[in-house]
């Protein structure tokens, strides 16, 4: 008997009791399932991060105060208040800096109440540079943004984000009035277009105003919170890092041996980071999912137990038609693993299509979320239901190849 | 040389710190187209002396020569390989496997030996239709009658192309007519070459043998050829 005809009796073995079968596979069945869900909707979840991050732009390169360790966050990030980071900084990045540093943007942040008429919203305010709109790949919808004389001429004038616009001004044009920011009035001249979430962060909850306005009139500090610089191509970030790097430390006054003071970051780094905590995360979930298989696997081992004392006259009789023991191994552990492969192969439809739910239905709502299904994580579905029906079902196989034929065939 | 040599064959089975003593020492031939019957009470040893030379079990000492090999140097793969072979089995409990048909029933010896697919379905066939059973060979065994099922069991027990046909009590689970016809099967079997033995208690079911071998408390007590009148009757009584 080749090993397609002893998967074709296993089958037909299997299939004669439909409903014990599937309970028996039930075990199997879930633990795939749940591997492939876990897998895809992990590697969805980190794709809708991944995505949100990108969205601010993979040519950006960022600049924080303080030192940090490479995989480590930094200092400002923890909300400890660096100073020595400034807008001169920024200024001499430009000026002294590479080509392949296009433009860079200055940051300073504060939450402050805003008033038109009776009507006040507490919202977050970014002080930056007229450089913002480029760097970040902003669109104005109406009016414009500040330029770069009221950028440094601690200008009045602030441009609204979407959601601030709606909030104070609803359906009526705010282009050109004024509200309060604290005590002091701001001219109105733009507003953003909508941008939706975009790194942890609602970008149209926030209003822009120029970057010395914020520091002198509002939040009254001399350093900026942090810098980012835009590079032309990919290729150029680590240079334009580099080049950075020793601007500011010349600037800073760093002798050689001395830790830099700032932190320079790109992007990649940064989704690093995030690929890292969520990769864990998964391997800590699949980790889980894998007890389901092994508590499948239990199930198999005592359904085949039960399976051979049943059949105990069978497996008499074959060996007294002249089965060897390695057929009567042979046989049960096959009937085992095609439970357990079929349980796979049902546990990866489920899987999948679960996970093509989740990821439509996340995909209906509005996230950026990528259906991953890889075809590793269906050949490990595959391999394990194999690897498990062998490993569990050995000992049920060896019990019965050991039967004796006599008593078996003898057996009630 | 005789089919089936045995020497001073003893059996015994040891646990603990108990010896039953089952076989005291047999000795007889069989040779090659006999028909033989080993008779005796329940208890006498005839089950256990029917499994040794059906390669089912092993001697406890003495010697056992089937065709001309010492079968006490076999291990458990080669004696499996004899019985795949050598040997067909006839249970009186029939030992069909109703879950599958009973041309499969048929073929499941081959399953174990290097016959082609094609060639077990042919031969198995042919077989079911020698005892008659052309027309049922896609039921499920547990839809046939008694004397159905042992014509499945003996089709099963000659597909292999066997030196020896085992038959344990086959008539045990029939009725008489059943049970005759059985017989009939198989003392036809036997005028066409096949080396029979048959294992029963009842002396007539013995008697359609052309030899028996009584047996008592593990003692051949006597081993005679059935005479042509016991023959006779017996004949008669299926010509009836």
């Amino acid at each position: 008997m080749n090993l397609t005809e002893s998967v074709h009796s296993s089958w037909k073995t299997i299939t004669r009791s439909k409903v014990r079968s599937f309970l028996t596979m039930l075990g199997i069945i879930i633990g795939v399932m749940a591997v492939i869900i876990v897998m895809s909707v992990g590697a969805g979840a980190q794709s809708l991060i991944l995505n949100q991050v990108k969205s601010m732009g993979s040519n950006l390169v960022g600049v924080l105060p303080g030192a940090s360790e490479d995989d480590g966050p930094p200092a400002s990030a923890l909300g400890i208040i660096i100073t020595t980071l400034t807008y001169d900084d920024g200024e001499t990045i430009i000026e002294r800096g590479c080509d392949c540093i296009e433009d860079l943007a200055m940051y300073v942040t504060g939450n402050e109440t805003i008033t038109l008429e009776n009507t006040s919203v507490n919202t977050t305010f970014t002080g930056t540079t007229a450089s913002y709109v480029y760097v970040e790949d902003a669109g104005v919808a109406q009016g414009r943004f500040f330029d770069e004389s009221e950028e440094k001429g601690i200008a009045r004038v602030v441009v609204l984000g979407d959601g601030v616009k709606e909030e104070l001004f609803g359906e009526r044009d705010a282009v050109g009035q004024k509200i309060r920011i604290k005590k002091y009035n701001f001219t109105v001249v733009g507003v953003m277009e909508k941008r939706g979430v975009s790194g942890f962060q609602n970008q149209d909850d926030q209003v822009f105003i120029p970057i010395s306005t914020a520091q002198k009139l509002l939040l009254g500090i001399d350093h900026v919170s942090f810098i980012r610089a835009k590079v032309d191509v990919p290729d150029n970030i680590e240079k334009a890092m580099e080049n950075m790097r020793m601007i500011l430390r010349d600037r800073h006054d760093i002798k050689p041996g001395e830790a830099d003071d700032f932190s320079v970051r790109s992007m990649a780094q940064g989704l690093e980071a995030i690929s890292n905590i969520t990769n864990a995360l998964k391997f800590f979930l699949v980790a889980i999912s894998a007890i389901a298989l092994v508590v499948g696997g239990f199930g198999i081992m005592n359904i085949m137990l039960a399976t051979v004392q049943e059949r105990t006259r069978e497996i008499g009789l074959r060996k007294a038609v002249g089965a060897k023991s390695t057929h009567i191994t042979t046989q049960f552990l096959i009937e085992s693993v095609v439970i357990t492969f079929m349980g796979g192969v049902i546990g990866i439809i489920f899987g999948v299509t679960i996970s093509v739910i989740v990821a439509k239905v996340a995909q209906f709502l509005g996230y950026q979320w990528d259906l991953v299904i890889t075809f590793s994580s269906i050949l490990l579905g595959c391999g394990v239901s194999i690897g498990i029906g062998l490993l569990f079902g050995i000992v049920p196989a060896k019990r019965a190849s050991k039967l004796n034929a006599i008593e078996a065939l003898r057996y009630e | 040389m005789a089919l089936i040599k045995v020497e001073d064959l003893k059996k015994q089975y040891e646990n603990e710190e108990v010896i039953t003593k089952i076989l005291h020492g047999l000795t007889f031939d069989i040779e090659k187209g006999e028909f033989v019957s080993i008779m005796g009470p329940s208890g006498s040893g005839k089950s256990t002396l029917m499994h040794i030379l059906g390669f089912l079990d092993k001697l406890s000492s003495g010697k056992f020569y089937f065709e001309g090999r010492d079968v006490s140097q076999l291990d458990d793969d080669q004696l499996a390989e004899m019985r795949s072979k050598k040997i067909g089995f006839v249970f009186q409990a029939f030992n069909l496997l109703n879950r599958a048909t009973t041309l499969e029933n048929v073929i499941l010896p081959l399953l174990y030996t290097d016959v082609s697919k094609k060639e077990r379905t042919e031969r198995a066939k042919e077989l079911l239709n020698q005892v008659g059973l052309g027309h049922r060979m896609d039921y499920s065994p547990n839809k046939l009658s008694g004397g159905e099922k042992q014509r499945v069991a003996i089709a099963r027990a000659l597909v292999n192309h066997p030196d020896v046909v085992f038959a344990d009590e086959p008539t045990g689970n029939l009725d008489s007519k059943s049970g005759l016809q059985v017989m009939k099967i198989l003392q036809d079997l036997n005028e066409e070459g096949h080396t029979i033995i048959l294992v029963t208690h009842e002396r007539y079911t013995a008697e359609h043998a052309k030899r028996i071998i009584r047996l008592k408390d593990g003692l051949i007590t006597d081993d005679s050829p059935v005479t042509k009148r016991q023959l006779a009757n017996i004949n008669g009584e299926l010509t009836k």
